[in-house]
């Protein structure tokens, strides 16, 4: 945009390059730290969430050691409990939420036409901020011992002051700012989104002609909004309670360890759907293509989908059962989880009826979506038991519970996830995954997976409980765990393929064609990978599945027929990536990385007192938002 | 290509990213519906600072001893400060309506005194914390010591960060860098401020105006 102002400005000044000049290049390493693509930030965020997979997977398969045999001691108990403290941590903070955010950042603005989101910069200080905490919560390892008091940090045992010895090291100080920080990330991708969704659309595009996977990311950006609050609120009074003698959680001073029960569930229960929804969206794109109809019942779905996401503001408190909350609240909040599983329900029939009568292709991709169909049903169902207070009060941090999550977000979530990268890998490399070696991925993470946590069931039942780091030879539970056990490391031979197959086919593979999946959505409509600016020509939405229509039309008796080839279902073939002069993109910035850089040095200075280091962190982060703000999104070109 | 899909310049999300608002989807400009869906989610955020305050009320009595409210709270002095607080908002509104007139003078003056009413309300509070420091209520001494001083320093600094985005708007008008046409960025910090003077209404009437026990 130029205005009168900047172009006067220009004429004034001369041209002066120094080394704080805005970044130019968009390619190149160094591009990698400057960039505003949506499409690059999305790489970014996906392969550094798979390293936190793999991290997370390891400490998994070390507390799957450790509970192989009865008696173990392949890890200490206090090793043990940094393990499932940051696998938990991991899995939640640093894998499932920045992978949902890959594929929204990818396909989001793809999918509804727009060539960017609404703030890039803003998407890159997301993912900096991600990076950053993930770096600042590992740091504690080397910097005075790891996060032990679980994902979910219950007061009074994470709240108490180091002196008083309840948790040894700085585990939970840096467990708290690092949560904090990744939740400004997460609201600023999540503000990023919901403005980039209502407002960017191509003409068009009515809300209820946009796909269901841009719908449910629309709903976990919303959850995201308003569930990190609650949890930030908490995590400060946590850190205020162990740095600076405040009584939030002080039962000696009347201070209530319910209400960080409380405020923390009322983050994590939504937590759970931000988890989940993106994985429906992604299955729910995955499903049609593969049988080749369109989703059954879409509003049904869509509806579905926004209803998860409102009452799941209404049944945080099943997660304290057996907390003391009183018959009344339990009933109450017994029955509104239970009210969740009529739209869930709903989404399986409707995934189901989807399929049914379809011309399905069992390729890759449409597996891992049938597999998360599957065990998603499972996981949902054992939750309907835990809903159920009696026998919840049984179940209770037993490993059923343990087996219902994984379920839910490893047979659920994770199968999705895999289902998206072997879908959209051609539109993002340009090249096919293996469908041997995917197949193979697949078969053996289903067996793995099931004979990982099947057993868990069973062995919570018998009364197996969480978080102990191990469990006396009496108890008979030696063969169950050992079954675990080695499922867990068939999961990881699944997990090697599939980096295999990426790595081959990222060097070797075979170029993918430009529709290989005879796909409906719009981000087929432009090349593979898409340009920097995605359309060169912002589509024109008549339908929804805009470009299944183009090509496609049904006869009198409801039959498929194949339209010949038009410039509407054409697309455009490979050019210079180069953004030409008539579209113009928003421009590369440093600010965003130096504004995310402050805040893990204020995070150290907060968790050491080092006062001066916060004020260097703070300068840090003022002097990059005070240059961020100074500078137009969009540079002119000169 | 070219009967179903036209080049539309309307569309084209870079340009609409600084356009004006009837370029979107919604007709709200995109800044404008960031800040208030950000706002949105602060309110959550005080919202559960409010209600952790609200339960632990009157808890001291049974608890550790030490100042309560009645004995600290001067409710004609910080009804004083809360007061200022507000007219801020009025001079917030006089700015911006001065600035889309283009009247840069007037815009200016007022966008300071919104800030010296700002600085104002702050150095009251850190008057207010001061002296309860000296009489004895520190962040540990009971209940009311930290929720008070939390929830307070809390909406304290979201003040003070209103106040440096008020002098930088201030000062980039000074540089000739904020024109008539750029009057939405001083809209959303008014968003932001009217917010941040929301929240003190009820965190004023939590704290000061409902009778303690």
């Amino acid at each position: 945009m130029t205005t009168v102002e900047d172009a006067s400005a220009l004429l004034q000044a001369p041209v002066k390059r120094s080394l704080l000049d805005r970044p130019r290049s968009t390619n190149g390493a160094w591009s990698w730290f400057t960039t505003v693509d949506h499409k690059k930030i999305a790489i970014m965020y996906a392969t550094t969430a798979m390293f936190f997979f793999l991290v997370g997977g390891i400490e998994a398969l070390m507390i799957r050691v450790q509970l192989a045999q009865p008696n173990g001691t392949f890890l200490s108990a206090a090793r043990y409990n940094e393990f499932f403290t940051m696998h938990g941590t991991t899995m939640v903070f640093l894998m499932g939420m920045p992978l949902a955010a890959a594929f929204g950042n990818y396909f989001i603005p793809l999918m509804i036409g727009a060539r960017d989101v609404a703030f890039p910069r803003l998407n890159m200080f997301g993912y900096w901020v991600f990076a950053f905490g993930g770096i600042f919560i590992y740091s504690s390892f080397v910097l005075g011992g790891a996060p032990n008091g679980g994902w979910f940090g219950y007061t009074p045992l994470t709240s108490t002051p180091i002196a008083q010895g309840f948790l040894p090291g700085r585990g939970a100080d840096f467990w708290a700012a690092g949560l904090i920080m990744l939740g400004i990330g997460s609201v600023a991708t999540a503000v990023n989104f919901i403005v980039t969704t209502l407002n960017m659309r191509a003409p068009g595009m009515t809300m209820m002609k946009m796909p269901v996977f841009v719908w449910m990311m629309l709903v976990v950006a919303f959850l995201t909004l308003f569930a990190m609050p609650p949890l930030t609120a908490a995590l400060i009074q946590v850190f205020m309670d162990r740095n600076f003698h405040t009584n939030f959680f002080n039962a000696a001073a009347g201070g209530d360890p319910l209400l960080y029960q409380n405020l923390f569930w009322i983050f994590g229960h939504p937590e759970v759907y931000i988890l989940i929804l993106p994985g429906m969206a992604i299955v729910s794109e995955i499903l049609p293509v593969f049988s080749r109809k369109p989703l059954f019942g879409y509003s049904v779905v869509v509806f579905s989908g926004i209803a998860i996401g409102l009452l799941g503001w209404g049944v945080w408190a099943h997660h304290m059962f057996v907390s003391g909350i009183g018959p009344v609240a339990q009933a109450a909040f017994s029955l509104s989880t239970m009210l969740i599983a009529i739209p869930t329900g709903v989404k399986i029939f409707n995934w189901l009826a989807t399929v049914w009568g379809g011309k399905v292709r069992l390729a890759t991709p449409m597996l891992f979506a049938l597999g998360f169909i599957a065990q998603f049903t499972i996981g949902g169902l054992s939750g309907v038991m835990n809903s159920i207070v009696p026998s919840d009060t049984q179940q209770n941090d037993t490993y059923f519970v343990v087996a219902h999550f994984h379920y839910v977000l490893f047979g659920g979530l994770v199968f999705a996830i895999f289902g998206g990268f072997y879908y959209w890998f051609p539109k993002v490399t340009g090249k096919m995954l293996d469908e041997t070696l995917g197949k193979l991925n697949f078969w053996l993470m289903v067996i793995g997976f099931n004979l990982t946590f099947f057993p868990m069931h069973f062995l919570g039942f018998e009364g197996e409980p969480r978080r102990t780091y191990t469990y006396p030879a009496g108890m008979g539970w030696g063969t169950l765990n050992l079954m675990a056990t080695i499922g867990a490391f068939v999961i990881a031979l699944s997990v090697l393929i599939f980096l295999v197959n990426v790595i081959f086919t990222i060097r070797r593979g075979e170029p993918a064609p430009e529709d290989p999946w005879d796909a409906r959505t719009l981000e087929w409509m432009t090349s593979s990978p898409p340009p920097e600016y995605n359309f060169e020509q912002v589509p024109i939405v008549e339908a929804r599945d805009e470009f299944w229509h183009r090509k496609y039309t049904e006869d009198d008796e409801g039959r498929l027929v194949k339209l010949p080839p038009s410039d509407a279902s054409a697309i455009p073939p490979r050019r210079d990536p180069h953004t030409p002069h008539t579209v113009h993109m928003p421009s590369p910035s440093y600010w965003p990385f130096v504004l995310a850089l402050g805040l893990p040095i204020m995070g150290y200075g907060f968790v050491f007192k080092l006062y001066w280091l916060l004020a260097i962190g703070a300068l840090i982060a003022f002097f990059g938002l005070n240059a961020w703000t100074s500078e137009p999104a969009t540079e002119e070109s000169h | 290509m070219a009967q179903t899909v036209v080049t539309a310049p309307d569309t084209d999300p870079a340009v609409t990213h600084a356009a004006p608002a009837h370029q979107t989807n919604t007709g709200v400009s995109n800044n404008k519906l960031a800040i208030w869906v950000f706002l949105a989610s602060e309110s959550l955020f005080f919202g559960a600072f409010i209600s952790t305050y609200f339960l632990y009320r009157g808890r001291d009595a049974h608890f550790l001893k030490g100042p309560t409210p009645t004995d600290l709270l001067s409710v004609p002095f910080t009804s004083v400060t809360s007061f200022v607080l507000l007219m801020s908002s009025l001079t917030m509104v006089l700015a911006l309506a001065a600035i889309r007139r283009g009247d840069h003078r007037r815009f200016r003056i007022w966008i300071m005194a919104t800030a010296i009413f700002g600085m104002t309300f702050i150095s009251g509070q850190v008057f207010e914390f001061t002296e309860f420091y000296r009489e004895g209520l520190h962040l540990g001494t009971n209940l009311f010591g930290s929720t008070f001083f939390v929830l307070t320093g809390l909406h304290g600094a979201h003040v003070t960060i209103g106040i440096v985005w008020l002098l930088s708007l201030w000062g980039r008008s000074m540089q000739g860098r904020l024109g008539a046409e750029r009057s939405e960025a001083v809209e959303i910090a008014g968003l932001y401020w009217h917010f941040v003077d929301v929240v003190w209404i009820f965190i004023f009437t939590a704290v000061y105006l409902i009778p303690q026990h």
